[in-house]
């Protein structure tokens, strides 16, 4: 940058830039970055094999398993239901438009120990889905109340990442199918879908993150036994309580290189999705 | 959110853009059913549950000492960490959409961060941070101040897990905003602090508020975060949430833990009345210029 042509703080008469960027980032190194940089360095003052064979112990590798599985699925569900509602939301007008519009942020809103309570006894032996489930053999403190409760906390992503791609769609181009005489499958299929797969692929990928990372519904709902219902956040929780640290820190180390692999795909996704939004 | 457009083509008959009404009325059954029982009815069965032991039940939960003393703590909190964080929010705001400078992107990264990092993982950091192990546990011990399996952790772990939202809220909105407006104010003789009161705060106040009832919302009902570096003393460190998992652990009392639940979804309820104002509010707004 030339001095002479900086267009940076120099040319800029707002004051306030010293003190606001100051305390932004001594308040961010303070909450968040030194608690991360006290994880990483204590890690590197274990041994590794240690950390090693904690993290890749039996049990941790089923954890792991069974957290991105559950997430996988449940980001799948969500997919496909967070879509439809997306759909129906935008393109149709119906008496209780708004407050179905509401309801998808409910699971945002409900603290996530009563989404796990309410979950856990409605899918309990007497529970009022239970009820009927439990005889089926669909019982609710199983893998598949693991995919419920991450399915409730993560439709709300899938929702609200694609209506406003959604509500900004391009009407002409459907048009256009339509009168070079593709049907409203057809047009749906090669001309609406393509458009976006990509949002949709954002969507799932928040929605798999939030699973990857959820804790608490999860205790109410699974009972969380090890090799069995245990997710990878609830070992990381049991090794901490029985004072194994450096068996919680690998687990942790897992569990973030996860989240920060899944953050970089979802930026170059997100960037990738906005290349579809403007024609 | 009703478009004109969309408005105008569906009182004529079927325009090649629109579905067979069979299609349409199914696909609205369809999303209406999966919503009713998986989003209402957990909701309902929460107040239904709570009630199933009669009102005189009901009461004698909240009544209890502890679950007072879990609402008192909740409520400090969230006092505490939600109004640390909106000044953090408007602060990075302001610098980040008003001003350009190198390592803007990274510091939006970094920002970010505690929405990748699993609320356990975050609350294990703040045990190997301020552990009766670690050196700085050791130094705040030395001087009277325990941090973990105390208030001071749980609203530092909240702090973390509720760090991004009021910024996130707020960075977009200011840099649309640009900086005309402010640097209009200046010119007319306006100090930075005039400027910044009566100009750039009235403009992005909808977006504010909608930030501070997320971030106050997630703040109230944290758990992974906080259930890792609190004691869970009844009647001491013990949180809303964190009574509520307690309660339900106690086979003999099976209404008592939603008893407590009925509170957080009643945050809940107001979170998402409160939400849909602002958002009516906004639109109002942009319409009326």
């Amino acid at each position: 940058m030339r001095p002479n042509r900086s267009k940076g703080t120099k040319s800029n008469p707002l004051p306030g830039f010293g003190i606001t960027l100051g305390f932004t980032v001594m308040y961010l190194s303070a909450v968040v970055l030194l608690p991360i940089a006290v994880l990483l360095i204590k890690s590197l003052s274990l041994s590794w094999s240690d950390l090693w064979t904690a993290a890749t112990s039996r049990r941790a590798l089923y954890a792991y398993g069974l957290s991105l599985g559950a997430s996988f699925v449940a980001a799948l569900l969500n997919a496909v239901f967070g879509s439809l509602l997306a759909w129906v939301l935008v393109r149709y007008r119906f008496p209780g438009r708004r407050f179905l519009d509401g309801l998808v942020d409910f699971p945002f809103a409900l603290p996530t120990a009563v989404a796990g309570l309410t979950l856990a006894n409605l899918f309990s032996a007497n529970g009022w889905f239970g009820h009927y489930l439990t005889p089926l053999g669909i019982e609710g403190p199983t893998r598949f109340g693991v995919v419920l409760a991450l399915t409730f906390v993560g439709l709300p992503f899938s929702v609200r990442t694609l209506q406003p791609v959604l509500e900004n769609l391009d009407k002409g181009v459907e048009e256009a199918a339509a009168i070079l005489g593709a049907g409203r499958l057809r047009t749906f299929v090669s001309v609406i879908a393509p458009t976006l797969f990509p949002t949709i692929l954002t969507g799932f990928g928040l929605a798999f993150a939030r699973g990857l990372g959820e804790y608490v519904s999860i205790i109410f709902i699974s009972g969380n036994k090890p090799m069995e219902t245990e997710i990878a956040p609830t070992l990381a929780v049991a090794r901490l309580e029985a004072f194994d640290y450096s068996g919680a820190i690998g687990v942790a180390l897992v569990l973030m290189a996860f989240s920060f692999a899944l953050l970089f795909t979802l930026n170059w996704l997100q960037g990738w999705a906005s290349k579809f939004q403007r024609p | 959110m009703s478009q004109p457009a969309s408005n105008g083509t569906a009182r004529r008959p079927r325009s090649s853009t629109q579905e067979n009404p069979w299609v349409k009325w199914l696909l609205i059954g369809i999303a209406c059913l999966f919503a009713s029982l998986f989003l209402l009815v957990p909701l309902i069965n929460v107040f239904a549950q709570a009630f199933s032991a009669g009102l005189g039940g009901y009461w004698s939960t909240l009544k209890d000492p502890d679950t007072i003393a879990s609402i008192r703590l909740t409520l400090l909190v969230a006092g505490i960490s939600v109004p640390l964080n909106v000044a953090f929010g408007v602060a990075a705001a302001w610098a980040i959409a008003k001003f350009d400078f190198p390592g803007k992107a990274m510091l939006l990264t970094f920002i970010d961060l505690p929405f990748s990092v699993s609320p356990v993982v975050a609350g294990l950091m703040l045990v190997l941070m301020c552990g009766a192990k670690s050196f700085l546990g050791q130094w705040l011990e030395a001087h009277g101040i325990t941090v973990i399996f105390a208030v001071p952790g749980i609203v530092l772990a909240t702090m973390f897990v509720t760090f991004p939202f009021v910024a996130r809220e707020l960075i977009p909105i200011m840099e649309d905003q640009g900086r005309e407006q402010e640097e209009a104010a200046l010119i007319l003789g306006a100090s930075g602090w005039q400027t910044f009161w009566h100009v750039s705060l009235p403009s992005v106040r909808w977006g504010l508020f909608y930030g501070i009832i997320l971030c106050n919302a997630r703040a109230m009902g944290e758990y992974g975060a906080v259930s890792v570096v609190s004691s869970r003393i009844a009647g001491k460190t013990d949180t809303m949430p964190l009574r509520v998992e307690k309660l339900y652990q106690d086979f003999n009392h099976p209404a008592a833990p939603f008893a407590v639940a009925t509170l957080l979804a009643l945050l809940a309820l107001v979170t998402l009345g409160l939400k849909s104002y602002l958002e009516w509010k906004n639109e109002e707004e942009d319409e009326s210029g």
